[in-house]
């Protein structure tokens, strides 16, 4: 059975906007991806029907509240097949949960003379805490050197790790070029040689529905608004004996057993490290988001996203002048590219004129720009509700560009 | 030098019907821009911004007090701002341009989503270097 992407695009209510008075083609999705109307229309049922600090009261609204917010620490722990639920911690998003994990995990172990792995990837949500942390306690951090394709490979990757390496941090999925890493095979070496892995599931939520079980990472992170959730929710998924051993980070209600002037004993994971009152109502929103993406058939929808992937990159190279960011044989479907001669600012402000939607600029991962020698690129970032026809108009506003420009 | 008016612009803008004839119009008066050699290119001339790469060059003060800014930049649509905003600013003392609202210019000439949408864009800094000098000019 196939996938019907008209159907399900008619799920999304934010779609169907006129941007200019035309029909807007949303190809921004890397950045963050519209909602369904039954999370929508859950996250405000959650205002209307159980406003109430969870974990708090001993009232009806706080009960009803604190069990649909751990419902969701379920579903979240089911879509990754985590071993148990308490593996799941609710946080902001992915920057938030690489944060945690650098400032108590990762400083705890990248002593001076150790050294931290990211790719040449990483957004800089990958790179800026794990700098700020070897900053302050003199590890080095080392980079896998990407290829021409924009790929990490597994030589590459292996000749970067070495006996110092005290911690692995990685991207499932670039955000920039679309790039699928390798990282099953990066785990394997990991485990063997007994070093922690953290993959950065930002874009590999909606792609590559990640089971961390067979994975073998040590904590994978993410943030709900990329995956049709909405924003300021996301989940760190850790190894219980790891999130066990770690410190608290941020201090504050909830996370604590016993409080004294003379000092607090804390909670056990995942409360440790939800301080404060958490996003309950966002949390409960991301699992009601899960749950639809596994409502859906999820072989059909990995073969219209190779689909859409394959059909744009033909179309795209049909134009004249324009060169594809990122060729890697395993990819998502991003299109990031350059055209001679036009400014990617002058592209995404016609595309824009036309309603279509697309991301210009560096994507927030500077250094793969250095790696191809490029201030910027044209990223269109495409998810399942897109459609063919979306790559038609975006191959039409390409060539209203160049006729302007030309 | 440019001889452009800033209610030149407004008619124009106005005689063209939509926003491709628009636009076509305002990557014209960027290719009219004189560039900046690669001198001026400099690192110091350099404005900030996350897409768009603007730099912008402040000549001496006139003997009348007036200030003249020449600006280049990477991107077509970019150099075509800037040739509004210094039809704008250039020829006007440091008091005029301070009280100078671009905002209202750029919204008649329905540019405005220029200045607001990417609060890292190259352009919008650019504006506020502007300023800057001038209230520098001002003061000193």
């Amino acid at each position: 059975m196939g996938f019907d992407a008209d159907a399900v695009r008619r799920d999304f209510p934010g779609l169907d906007l006129q941007v200019h008075g035309r029909p807007l083609v949303y190809l921004d999705n890397a950045a963050t991806t519209h909602k369904p109307k039954v999370v929508l229309d859950e996250y405000q049922r959650v205002y209307l029907e159980e406003n109430a600090n969870v974990h708090r009261g001993i009232h009806t609204l706080s009960q009803l509240a604190t069990e649909d917010y751990e419902k969701a620490r379920r579903t979240v722990a089911r879509f990754l097949n985590a071993a148990t639920d308490d593996e799941i911690v609710f946080l902001r998003g992915t920057t938030e949960a690489i944060n945690l994990v650098a400032w108590t995990f990762g400083r705890e172990r990248l002593v001076k003379g150790t050294n931290v792995v990211i790719s040449g990837l990483e957004h800089h949500s990958n790179i800026v805490p794990w700098q700020l942390v070897t900053d302050l306690t003199g590890a080095e951090l080392k980079v896998v050197p990407l290829d021409e394709h924009g790929d990490v490979t597994i030589e590459a990757f292996e000749a970067t790790v070495d006996a110092n390496t005290a911690m692995i941090s990685v991207a499932h999925i670039s955000n920039a070029l679309g790039t699928i890493l390798p990282v099953k095979e990066i785990c394997q070496i990991a485990n063997s040689r007994n070093i922690p892995v953290l993959l950065d599931g930002a874009q590999g939520m909606s792609h590559d529905h990640p089971d961390v079980q067979a994975l073998g990472c040590d904590f994978y992170v993410f943030s709900g608004h990329k995956v049709f959730a909405p924003t300021g929710i996301g989940a760190l998924w850790g190894k219980m004996q790891h999130l066990e051993a770690m410190p608290p980070w941020h201090g504050g209600g909830e996370m604590i057993e016993t409080v004294t002037f003379e000092g607090s004993t804390y909670a056990a994971p995942p409360a440790r490290f939800e301080a404060g009152t958490p996003n309950f109502a966002g949390a409960i929103a991301l699992g009601r988001a899960l749950e639809y993406l596994e409502s859906l058939d999820e072989d059909a929808m990995v073969a219209h996203e190779a689909d859409l992937l394959a059909y744009g990159t033909r179309r795209l190279e049909e134009i004249e002048g324009l060169r594809i960011i990122g060729t890697a044989p395993h990819k998502s479907c991003v299109l990031s590219f350059v055209i001679d001669g036009i400014h990617p600012h002058d592209i995404g402000a016609v595309l824009d004129q036309q309603g279509i939607a697309v991301r210009v600029g560096h994507h927030c991962a500077q250094p793969v720009m250095a790696h191809f020698g490029l201030p910027a690129t044209t990223r269109a970032s495409l998810s399942m509700y897109n459609t063919r026809a979306d790559i038609d108009a975006l191959v039409e506003g390409l060539k209203t560009v160049k006729m302007l420009f030309s | 030098m440019n001889k452009l008016t800033v209610e030149e612009l407004y008619d124009t803008f106005e005689a063209l019907d939509d926003w491709m004839e628009r636009y076509k119009y305002l990557i014209d008066l960027g290719r009219e821009l004189a560039p900046l050699n690669e001198l001026e290119r400099t690192e110091e001339n350099r404005v900030k911004g996350c897409i768009s790469q603007v730099w912008l060059v402040a000549d001496p003060i006139t003997e009348a007090g007036t200030l003249n800014f020449r600006a280049d930049s990477d991107a077509h649509l970019v150099k075509g701002l800037i040739a509004v905003a210094l039809t704008l600013f250039n020829g006007k003392n440091a008091a005029d341009i301070l009280a100078t609202d671009p905002g209202d210019v750029y919204g008649r000439l329905g540019l405005d989503q220029h200045l607001s949408v990417n609060r890292r864009n190259g352009f919008v800094s650019m504006m506020q270097r502007i300023k800057g000098l001038a209230h520098h000019s001002h003061t000193a």
